[in-house]
C-alpha cells in the first residue's frame, strides 16, 4: 500500500470504491473464520479441532475490540508516540472520525476515495487474521488462557508498531518507499516468524506420531475459502474498484495456481503420488508470496513468484523442518514466513513500472524493481523484511516468556493426551454414538 | 489360546501400544467405543445447558495370543494404561476356540502370531 496524505477537498467518496472495500473487508473476515479455522482444524487430531477453530474466533473478537479502542490509532495515526514506529492516541475510539470523512489512505483517488471508516474496518480484518495465522504453530498444546493473553500483548507490542512502520503516513519504511501491497511484511513475515518463536518456545507436541490429519476435507474447504477471501485481501488493498485492483486480483489467482501445481508436481515426483494436501498447501504458499507483490508485478512476475514459493516452501516444510526438528505444527512459519519473505524480496526484483504507471505512486512514474533498473527498492524491501523478522521473532519470544511467567504456556501432559477440546473448553466436536 | 479384550482410556493408547511392541506383540485390533464404569459418565455444557451422564469415550483393544503370551500381554496393557485414577479400564480374558489365517488357511497356534 502506498501512503499519501492529501487535503484536496474536491475529492469525493466513491460509491463503487466503497462497495469494493467493504466487501473486501468481509472477505478478509471470512478468511479468518471459518476459512483459516477449517484449514487448520482439518489438520489436527479430532480431539483438538474445536480449540484450533476457537483460536481464530477469539482473535476476531479480541483484536477487533483492541483495533477500535486504540489499535487503529497507534497503527495509522499521523501523530507519533515514537517517530516512525508508533502512532498516538488521536483516533482512539475513532474519536473525531465521522461517516462523511474521506480515507486519508489511498493509492489513486482518480475515481474518488472510500470513507475513512471503510479503511478502518478493512485494516481491522488484517489485524484479526495475523494472530490467527500464528495459532498454527501452537496447535494441540497451548493453554487457551495463555493464547488469549499472548495475542492481546502481541497485537499491541508487535503488530501495531510493524504496521505503523510499514504502512502509516509517517512510518519509517512507508516514507522510504516500501512496496508492500497487501501485507508481505505486516501480515506474512510477521506471523511467520512469530510462529517460529512460538514453536520453539512451546516445544514439540507430546506425541508427534499420533496419526494423520483428522479431516482433510475440512482442510481443502478451508484452503478454497482462503483462496476466495484472498481476492479481498489483495485486490481490496487497492482501496478502489479500479484497474490496479483487477491486476492484483489476476496476479493473486495466477501465483496461487502456479504454486499449487508446483507443489503437487513435486509430491508426484518425490513421493510418487500427487497429494491433495500438497496442492492446497502450495496454493496457500502462492497466495502468501503474491500478497506484497500483487499490485506491482506483471502476470509473468506473479507466476514466477508462485513457482518460487512452491519450490522453496516445499523444501522448507518437507525437508528442512523435519531435519531441524522444531514443531511448527501446521507450517505457519514454513508457508507464511518463508513465502512472505520471497514475496517481499521478489517485489524488490520484479516490480514493473508499467503496472503502477498512472497511479499516484512515485509521482505517477510507476514503481520499478532491480530488474527494471532500480536497485534502491530492493534495499528498502530487504531492510523492511529484516526489521519485521527481528521484531516479530524477538518480540514474540519475550512476550511468550512473560506469558509463561504469568500463566504457563502448555497444558498439562495429561490434558494434552486427553485433548484440548475437552480440557480447555469442556466440549467435543463429534459424537460417536448419539 | 486366549482372547484378551481391554477397555482403556483413549489417551493411554500410545503407551499401551509401546508396551505391547516392547514384548513383541504387534497384532492388535483397536476400536473406539463408549461406556462408563463407576465414575458414571461426564458433565458437559452446551450453551449453558448441562448434559450429564454422557458416556465416556474408551478404546477397546482385542488381542488373540498363545498361552505363553497371556501374562506378558496383560502386564503390558496394565503398564501402559494404568494412571491410578478412576476410569483406567478393565482387561477381560476368554478362552479362544479357534483361529484361522485367511490367507494361508493355517489354524490354531500357528495362525495366531
Amino acid at each position: 500500500m502506498e501512503v499519501i496524505m492529501a487535503s484536496d477537498l474536491s475529492v469525493h467518496i466513491s460509491g463503487a470504491n466503497t462497495v469494493w472495500v467493504l466487501l473486501s473487508a468481509a472477505l478478509v473476515m471470512f478468511m479468518t473464520v471459518p476459512a483459516l479455522g477449517m484449514f487448520y482444524g482439518g489438520l489436527v487430531k479430532k480431539k483438538n479441532v474445536l480449540n484450533i477453530m476457537m483460536q481464530s474466533f477469539a482473535s476476531l473478537g479480541i483484536v477487533s475490540l483492541i483495533w477500535v479502542t486504540f489499535g487503529y490509532s497507534l497503527a495509522f495515526s499521523p501523530g507519533e508516540l515514537i517517530p516512525g514506529v508508533l502512532g498516538d492516541f488521536k483516533w482512539a475510539m475513532l474519536s473525531g472520525i465521522g461517516p462523511s470523512d474521506l480515507s486519508p489512505y489511498f493509492i489513486s483517488d482518480a475515481s474518488g476515495r472510500v470513507p475513512h471508516l471503510a479503511f478502518i474496518i478493512f485494516q481491522c480484518m488484517f489485524a484479526v487474521i495475523t494472530p490467527a495465522v500464528i495459532s498454527g504453530a501452537m496447535a494441540e498444546r497451548m493453554k487457551f488462557s495463555s493464547y488469549v493473553l499472548f495475542i492481546t500483548l502481541w497485537t499491541i507490542c508487535v503488530y501495531l508498531p510493524i504496521t505503523h512502520m510499514m504502512w502509516s503516513t509517517n512510518g519509517i519504511f512507508a516514507k522510504a518507499g516500501l512496496a508492500d501491497f497487501a501485507g508481505g511484511t505486516v501480515v506474512e513475515i510477521n506471523s511467520g516468524f512469530s510462529a517460529l518463536a512460538c514453536a520453539l518456545a512451546l516445544g514439540k507436541r507430546r506425541n508427534l506420531r499420533g496419526g494423520p490429519p483428522h479431516d482433510l476435507t475440512y482442510t481443502l474447504a478451508g484452503a478454497a475459502m482462503l483462496w476466495f477471501g484472498w481476492f479481498g485481501f489483495n485486490a481490496g488493498s487497492s482501496l478502489a474498484a479500479d484497474g490496479l485492483a483487477a491486476m492484483a486480483f489476476l496476479n493473486t489467482n495466477m501465483a496461487a495456481a502456479a504454486a499449487a501445481v508446483v507443489w503437487a508436481t513435486l509430491d508426484w515426483i518425490i513421493h510418487k503420488k500427487p497429494t491433495i494436501l500438497g496442492f492446497a498447501t502450495g496454493g496457500v504458499a502462492g497466495l502468501v508470496v503474491i500478497t506484497p507483490a500483487c499490485g506491482y508485478v506483471s502476470i509473468g512476475g506473479a507466476i514466477g513468484l508462485g513457482v518460487a514459493a512452491g519450490l522453496i516452501c516445499y523444501f522448507m516444510v518437507v525437508f528442512v523442518k523435519n531435519r531441524l526438528g522444531y514443531d511448527d505444527s501446521l507450517d505457519a512459519f514454513g508457508v507464511h514466513g518463508i513465502a512472505g519473505l520471497i514475496g517481499i524480496i521478489g517485489t524488490g526484483l520484479l516490480a514493473n513500472p508499467l503496472i503502477t504507471r498512472g497511479f499516484a505512486m512515485n509521482g505517477g512514474q510507476g514503481i520499478s524493481g532491480l530488474l527494471h533498473g532500480n536497485g534502491r527498492l530492493l534495499g528498502v524491501q530487504a531492510l523492511a523484511a529484516l526489521v519485521t523478522m527481528i521484531v516479530a521473532f524477538v518480540g514474540s519470544t519475550l512476550l511468550l516468556q512473560l506469558v509463561n511467567r504469568i500463566l504457563g504456556l502448555r497444558v498439562k501432559e495429561k490434558e494434552e493426551a486427553i485433548g484440548l477440546d475437552a480440557t480447555q473448553h469442556n466440549e467435543r466436536a463429534y459424537t460417536v454414538i448419539e | 489360546m486366549k482372547m484378551i479384550v481391554a477397555i482403556i482410556q483413549p489417551y493411554r493408547l500410545d503407551e499401551v501400544k509401546d508396551a505391547l511392541y516392547a514384548i513383541d506383540v504387534h497384532l492388535i485390533t483397536v476400536s473406539e467405543v463408549l461406556g462408563h464404569g463407576r465414575q458414571k459418565g461426564v458433565t458437559e455444557f452446551y450453551r449453558g445447558t448441562k448434559e450429564t451422564g454422557n458416556l465416556l469415550r474408551k478404546i477397546r483393544i482385542e488381542i488373540g495370543v498363545n498361552e505363553e503370551f497371556v501374562e506378558p500381554t496383560i502386564e503390558a496393557i496394565q503398564k501402559g494404561a494404568r494412571t491410578g485414577e478412576l476410569g483406567d479400564g478393565k482387561i477381560f480374558v476368554y478362552d479362544l476356540n479357534e483361529c484361522v489365517r485367511i490367507r494361508t488357511g493355517e489354524r490354531g497356534t500357528q495362525a495366531i502370531g
